[in-house]
């Protein structure tokens, strides 16, 4: 492939890509994302590809391997197309009744079909198992049609058109007005308006000239993995992501900082990497527009703290990944004191999404202060666990039952925790609270990276506060006394009470304990650790 | 093992000796030997330019990173929040009596290390257990036993 000289190029080559193929024709999609694998789908999609070479059937039927597609309870999953066939919890054995029925002759096979459980009844097409009822998946669509090794898929759906845009049609501040007006707000926890940071990376001065961008792929909320899913299903939305922010701030190198406990989202962010340099969408003079970027991938050690801004750059620099006090923002100083913009995962994903249908398609969904939608990690004590995507403001009792199914083996919910080791738990009693940003903060939480972990009527709240106050223990990097010793004695608190020795006036010492913590630690992980523990007094003191 | 410090160096240029990748060069070097030797720490140090404190620094600071050698088979238990709420500790427990070792430590045989994670990113299908990269989801203290029966037997079958 030679690389791409203009926006005409890419035109050109899509079209190509469309012609050679026919949206009619019979293909067998398996999803091979990390979960998958976990239950065997390696051997599934290996069986497909041997089993469509016998039958003769090569070259009439596609075969792709995809990243995750969201229902991960289902998985191995194999989706047959035009028609949506899906069946779940395939196994080896099952394949080659699968090629000679449904995909020779369209025969649907009843035992491999999706059982609603709620009324006993089969389904047949993708699009009508509950689960995804409720979902709008924007960012998460795609991944059922690219082969994440293939940029063509990507390119097939309009990939990296909103960067032609961009390069060829605006200008940087036109792209920075347009993402102001889409309302975006980072994915990575806090909630920070995105053009905000990049107005600032990009007006803040620099000895140099070097401005840097970094995708933050560290995820180390415990129970959430969207960001991982991304990664691994379509890297390219997010590498397209980064090089118009690139563009925007005026950055010429970009990082992408990923934790080694997601080997295949490394591989296969570094495969869309290699063949996004050779298609000319990164390196020197991008698409024959003058602008040179280019990424790097850089892998995290498994530390939490890693994620937070500066601890991530001083670990990016080769050095201990302890975080700094943020009176000098990253956008200023980040990366070798130049001006640096940090992203998640998500948010980058979003921005070619905004670009190529704008701001105001864009800012009509979601909530009044939280725009777009939101994948959440569905997860813990419910029946359909998996990632799920919706606009932001549906509320919990959508999410819990809706899409979620409710809570195995006729248990009672008891409480929904949100926003990780810096969130809370919700309870049962706020059901029809809608989730946003400031919705869930006011409520005492958070939204994090977006873990929704589900507990029932047997799991213990004060366990759970326990478990988020060792965690961030064993996390803290120990630099600063409130957060290093104050943790250390609610975790002593919260073990009396566990194990029966509590007393009634330990509560009070927790809610003051937590108060200055929060209060007087140097970075955000001491400064949100306290939340668990005083949501957790806030609504089930009672218990 | 024995330490071959020309692998060092291969891994080392692949990355064009650059400092911003020392978390990523260390990662390949403890694939090989599943834990950073002495020798190999110096020799990144020299290779970088960097202070050898900074290199020990780094190698101790993340979890990821071990200075004692490892097993033959990496045990991991992921304690994350999902794997949690759905049971994961009294997994852990079994595990340990398993293997007899505590979390960190390895088998008397050298064959099995024991660490736990704090999410794999696999939550739906929690609890998890991995061994050397293979998943296995949904955990129960029963199924515990079967998972080492099969690695015990395979090693003792390619042995014999
Ligand atoms: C202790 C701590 C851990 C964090 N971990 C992550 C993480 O794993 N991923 C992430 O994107 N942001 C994480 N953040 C938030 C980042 O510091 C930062 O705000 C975010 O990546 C910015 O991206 P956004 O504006 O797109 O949200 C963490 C923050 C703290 C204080
Ligand atoms: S040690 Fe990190 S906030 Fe104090
Ligand atoms: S919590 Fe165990 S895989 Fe995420």
């Amino acid at each position: 492939m030679n690389k791409l000289r203009s926006a005409a190029g890419l035109e050109q080559l899509r079209n190509r890509i469309m012609s050679q193929r026919d949206p009619e024709r019979t293909c067998v999609v398996t999803s091979v994302g990390t979960c998958g694998l976990a239950r065997g789908a390696a051997g599934v999609a290996q069986a497909i590809a041997t089993e469509l070479n016998k039958d003769g059937l090569k070259g009439t039927v596609d075969f792709r391997t995809t990243g995750c597609h969201g229902f991960c309870d289902i998985e191995p999953v194999v989706v047959i197309y035009p028609k949506r066939i899906v069946y779940c919890h395939v196994t080896t054995a099952d394949v080659p009744q699968i090629i000679s029925e449904t995909v020779a002759k369209g025969k649907v096979i009843k035992r491999l079909l999706y059982t609603n459980p709620a009324t006993g009844r089969k389904i047949v097409r993708e699009q009508n198992i509950p689960f995804y009822g409720k979902q709008y998946r924007l960012l998460t669509d795609s991944i059922r049609f690219v082969d994440p090794h293939n940029i063509e898929d990507y390119i097939a759906l309009g990939g990296y058109t909103a960067l032609c845009k961009v390069l060829f049609d605006m200008h940087p501040e036109e792209v920075l007005d347009e993402i102001s007006k889409s309302g975006l707000r980072g994915r990575g926890g806090a909630g920070f308006p995105t053009f905000r940071k990049w107005e600032a990376a990009r007006n803040a001065p620099s000895c140099d000239g070097v401005r840097y961008i970094i995708c933050n792929a560290d995820e180390g909320d415990p129970g959430a993995y969207m960001d991982r899913s991304l990664l691994e299903g379509n890297p390219h939305s997010v590498i397209e992501g980064m090089i118009i922010g690139a563009r925007t701030i005026g950055s010429h190198h970009g990082y992408v900082y990923v934790r080694n406990e997601y080997p295949l989202a490394v591989d296969n962010l570094g495969i869309a990497l290699e063949q996004a340099r050779q298609y000319g969408f990164l390196g020197k003079d991008i698409l024959g527009s003058g602008f040179d970027f280019d990424v790097k991938i850089s892998r995290g050690g498994g530390a939490f703290i890693c994620g937070e801004s500066t601890a991530l750059m001083a670990s990016l620099e080769g050095r201990i990944g302890e975080p700094r006090p943020k009176h000098i923002h990253t956008a200023l100083k980040g990366l070798y004191d130049r001006p640096t913009n940090l992203n998640n995962v998500e948010t980058w994903a979003n921005v070619p999404l905004i670009i190529n249908r704008g701001a105001n398609w864009y800012s009509k969904i979601g909530t009044e202060g939280s725009k777009g939608t939101k994948i959440f990690s569905l997860v813990g004590k419910v029946n359909n666990t998996g990632l799920v995507e919706v606009p932001m403001g549906i509320t919990l009792k959508e999410m819990v039952y809706d899409i979620g199914g409710g809570i195995p083996d006729g248990r009672k919910l008891k409480a929904i925790q949100t926003g990780g080791p810096s969130g809370g738990c919700i309870p049962e009693s706020l059901i029809d609270l809608p989730v946003d940003f400031d919705k869930l903060t006011e409520a005492g939480s958070m939204m994090g990276s977006g873990g929704m972990i589900v507990m029932d009527e047997d799991n213990c709240m004060v366990d759970m506060a326990r478990y988020f106050v060792k965690f961030l223990t064993e996390e803290s990097c120990g630099k600063c006394v409130p957060c290093r010793e104050g943790l250390d004695r609610m975790l002593d608190i919260l073990t009396d009470i566990t194990e029966g020795r509590g007393k009634p006036e330990d509560i009070e010492l927790l809610e003051e304990l937590g108060d200055v913590i929060k209060e007087a630690s140097l970075c955000g992980l001491g400064g949100t650790a306290p939340n668990p523990v005083l949501s957790t007094i806030r609504y089930f003191h009672t218990f | 093992m024995e330490i071959d410090l020309k692998k060092v160096d291969v891994i080392v240029d692949q990355y064009g000796c650059n400092r911003d990748s020392l978390i990523s060069i260390l990662q390949d070097i403890q694939a090989g030997y599943h834990y950073l030797p002495e020798e190999v720490i110096r020799q990144v140090a020299r290779r970088l330019d960097l202070p050898l404190i900074q290199v020990y620094g780094v190698a101790t600071f993340f979890k990821a990173f071990s200075l004692k050698p490892r097993g033959k088979h990496l045990v991991h238990v992921c304690l994350g929040t999902a794997c949690h709420v759905r049971g994961a500790p009294a997994v852990l427990d079994e595990v340990k009596r398993q293997l007899g070792v505590e979390t960190g430590d390895t088998t008397k045989d050298m064959k099995f290390t024991l660490e736990t994670v704090n999410c794999l990113g696999a939550c739906a299908l929690g609890p998890i257990v991995v061994v050397d990269g293979n998943y296995q989801g949904k955990m129960r203290p029963g199924k515990v036993k079967g998972v080492f029966k099969q690695y015990r037997g395979a090693i003792e079958g390619k042995q014999a």
